[in-house]
């Protein structure tokens, strides 16, 4: 599905991946470890098509070149990012965001788009899986949201967007132990044969309840280990200091 | 979306022309054209020389300049001010006496003049250049007493009325704009709701400017009788033009003890092309008077278009315990200039104000909020609440805002809160990732910026509002 050949990005004039290899196949999960700063926040956005990065190497995504597609192409075809720090945006009804995507998604893939009734029965259906209260949805985006609350709305939108590739960059960092079963369950009811996830998290506890194929260390810009779930338990333990 | 559609799409779609036979009057403003006007409008003799009065007092007044958005002077002997289709000289008494293009340019405009269209449930009156061509439900309303009209039939069929309200909120002299108004104004809307009575559907003028070389100078004039309710709501577009033409309307709002109007303002009228040329010079005086206790005024605008926006919708609060209230969007792209807000006069005890501006800049456009808050001294426990907030969107652009705020009560209270922001890349990238392109998301979160506003639109207004803050805005971003 994916195909990461010798990747390098730099922003600002910061070299930031130094060249990276990575292959995904459906029905896998990736798990991304690393110290601060290694680069993987920035493998997340030059996958989803962040503005201003310059890239070299190849990333292949179900035979087509990546960066040649821009951000929304990339979504439409099934790349979404969970995102560590979801957006605010004033004024912007939850449920019309989650429309207004769904339909962009569903549109470019050809799909007849929903109409609000039809979509009101599906997101309530998708937010009760997750827990999510219905007042919740017609709450600005992300406005006022707890960390909780905007992570969750992130794995609410994975789960209505349906995407083949799924990253998820530190979902679980701020939040509590039971948000953190919330979002790991989503995760586990989504998994399928189909698609893939790549998780970015400097912790095991999020492995504890998402179980990974592969584990992958990812340090000053290239990946310096590969492992199954067991090195995650053993990163936990001994740090990152014996392996970069 | 590819830059061809998205070239068609930024297009101007009410830019046509419609072919039709007018009646001028001669060129050049002077005594004979004003008399022009008023015999043409069969007017009785006290109107003529009302307009007499304040064509004379325009001679000594002097074209206002303090305005941000400066333009070249305008010549006035060379305008045109009375252009109507020859079909509509003598006023068709019914749609299907109407010159059968004007309806298809109605039609063209989505603004629904055949009755048949009952579910829309909006009565409208119909500009086309100088004379109201059609005003619809018009039976309907009069069995609850309700007068909505032409403002030249009013003249004709409820003089009283006219002659006690007309130039009670702007006066004669007030400003050169005006009073040029007062002299030469051709036609526009009124509205007379009796005591007690709640209009039971949206009333709505169209405005449609068609001739060329025509300036276009309306008169609306509503009255909202003690304890009456109207919601009116106005639109305007104008074809594509290389030239200027001037739009200087007058709108007189009057609502007497515990009266309502609610008068909302979707304004796209020509803007002029990407590199300037052409467009609408908007110079409306538009004010409102609460004069009885209790009363409320509330103005909606939604300002699009226009080459240069100039007006500052007021509401003068005289009764005790009168509100009033603003709310704008003003949206200024390439090289349109605005320069909008309000006045709230607060001369009542326990009166209230609400400003809320929503100001938008693109491309090389320029935009200023400039309100006035004033507190007379009599005018103990008033309150005003302003918010203005200015978004930027490009380097070039501008966003000014000028409060006056003038306080000569201790009692009283006012807030100002003023934001300006530029459209955030990462709210952008958020919207992208989540499979909006960019005039999706920039829409969507323009429209969120623009919520409150929008809100107070009513419904079938809303929607449409929406589209034209998404199209005024395509290609602004990426």
């Amino acid at each position: 599905m994916l195909n990461i050949k010798n990747l390098e990005a730099t922003i600002d004039n910061k070299h930031i991946l130094k060249g990276l290899n990575l292959d995904i196949n459906p029905g896998e999960v990736h798990a991304i470890m690393g110290p601060n700063g290694s680069g993987k926040s920035t493998l997340a956005n030059v996958l989803s098509g962040k503005p201003g990065y310059e890239t070299k190497g190849k990333i292949k995504y179900n035979g087509e070149s990546l960066v040649e597609l821009s951000t929304e192409e990339r979504a439409q075809k099934g790349i979404f990012l969970a995102f560590q720090y979801p957006l605010e945006i004033p004024g912007v009804n939850t449920n019309i965001f989650l429309k207004t995507s769904l339909n962009s998604v569903r549109k470019a893939k050809g799909e007849q788009e929903l109409d609000t009734l039809t979509f009101l029965k599906l997101i309530k259906e998708k937010a009760s899986e997750l827990g999510i209260d219905e007042k919740f949805l017609s709450r600005q985006l992300n406005v006022g949201f707890s960390g909780g609350e905007k992570k969750k709305n992130e794995i609410l939108q994975m789960k209505l967007l349906q995407p083949k590739l799924s990253i998820l960059d530190e979902t679980d960092s701020g939040l509590d132990i039971d948000a953190l079963k919330i979002v790991a369950d989503g995760v586990n009811s989504y998994k399928n044969k189909e698609n893939a996830f790549l998780i970015i998290t400097h912790y095991q506890r999020l492995l504890d309840y998402i179980k990974p194929d592969f584990v992958h260390v990812l340090s000053n810009g290239k990946i310096v280990k590969t492992g199954n779930a067991e090195l995650g338990v053993q990163l936990e333990k001994t740090g990152y200091s014996n392996i970069v | 979306m590819k830059t061809e559609d998205l070239k068609n799409n930024q297009e101007y779609k009410y830019g046509f022309t419609t072919d039709v036979e007018n009646i001028r009057s001669p060129k050049g403003l002077n005594e004979d054209t004003i008399k022009f006007i008023s015999n043409i409008k069969k007017e009785p003799k006290w109107m003529l020389d009302w307009r007499l009065k304040a064509y004379n007092r325009l001679k000594v007044l002097k074209e206002p300049n303090w305005q941000k958005p400066k333009y070249p002077k305008i010549n006035y002997q060379d305008l045109y001010y009375y252009s109507a289709p020859k079909s509509a000289s003598e006023k068709p008494k019914s749609l299907d006496e109407i010159d059968p293009k004007i309806l298809e340019t109605y039609k063209k405009l989505g603004i629904p003049l055949v009755e048949q269209k009952r579910l829309n449930g909006i009565a409208v009156d119909a500009v086309f250049d100088s004379v109201s061509v059609a005003t619809t439900f018009k039976d309907e309303l009069t069995k609850k007493g309700i007068i909505f009209c032409s403002i030249s039939e009013a003249i004709q069929k409820h003089p009283d009325l006219v002659k006690k309200y007309l130039g009670s909120v702007i006066p004669l002299s007030d400003h050169y704009f005006a009073t040029l108004n007062s002299a030469v104004f051709t036609d526009g809307s009124f509205v007379y709701i009796p005591p007690n009575t709640k209009c039971p559907m949206e009333l709505s003028t169209y405005f449609r400017i068609n001739a060329s070389e025509t300036g276009q100078f309306e008169r609306t004039l509503i009255i909202a009788d003690k304890g009456s309710y109207v919601s009116y709501l106005e639109g305007c577009t104008a074809p594509m033009r290389d030239e200027n033409q001037l739009h200087a309307a007058n709108v007189e709002l009057i609502a007497l003890d515990d009266s309502e109007i609610k008068y909302s303002t979707v304004q796209n009228w020509y803007p002029g092309d990407e590199k300037g040329v052409g467009g609408i010079y908007n110079f409306v005086t538009k004010r409102g008077a609460c004069r009885g206790k209790n009363s409320k005024i509330s103005w909606t605008q939604v300002e699009t278009g226009s080459a240069i926006t100039w007006k500052y919708p007021s509401c003068i609060l005289q009764g005790d315990n009168s509100v009033g209230e603003f709310y704008s969007i003003a949206i200024t792209n390439n090289f349109q200039k605005a320069d909008t807000g309000t006045k709230m006069i607060h001369l009542g005890k326990n009166t209230k104000s609400k400003i809320i501006s929503k100001g938008i800049s693109a491309g090389n456009a320029d935009n200023m909020y400039r309100g006035l808050v004033d507190i007379n001294n009599k005018a103990s426990n008033s309150r005003n609440y302003t918010q203005c907030d200015s978004l930027l969107m490009g380097n070039k652009c501008g966003a000014h805002t000028v409060p006056y705020i003038r306080n000569k009560n201790s009692t009283s209270t006012i807030e100002h809160e003023a934001t300006t922001t530029k459209i955030n890349e990462e709210q952008l990238y958020y919207c992208n990732q989540r499979g909006l392109d960019q005039e999706e998301a920039v829409s969507l979160i323009v429209n969120g910026f623009c919520k409150e506003v929008l809100q107070q639109l009513p419904m079938e207004f809303a929607v449409e509002a929406q589209k034209l803050v998404a199209i005024s805005l395509e290609g602004s971003v990426g």
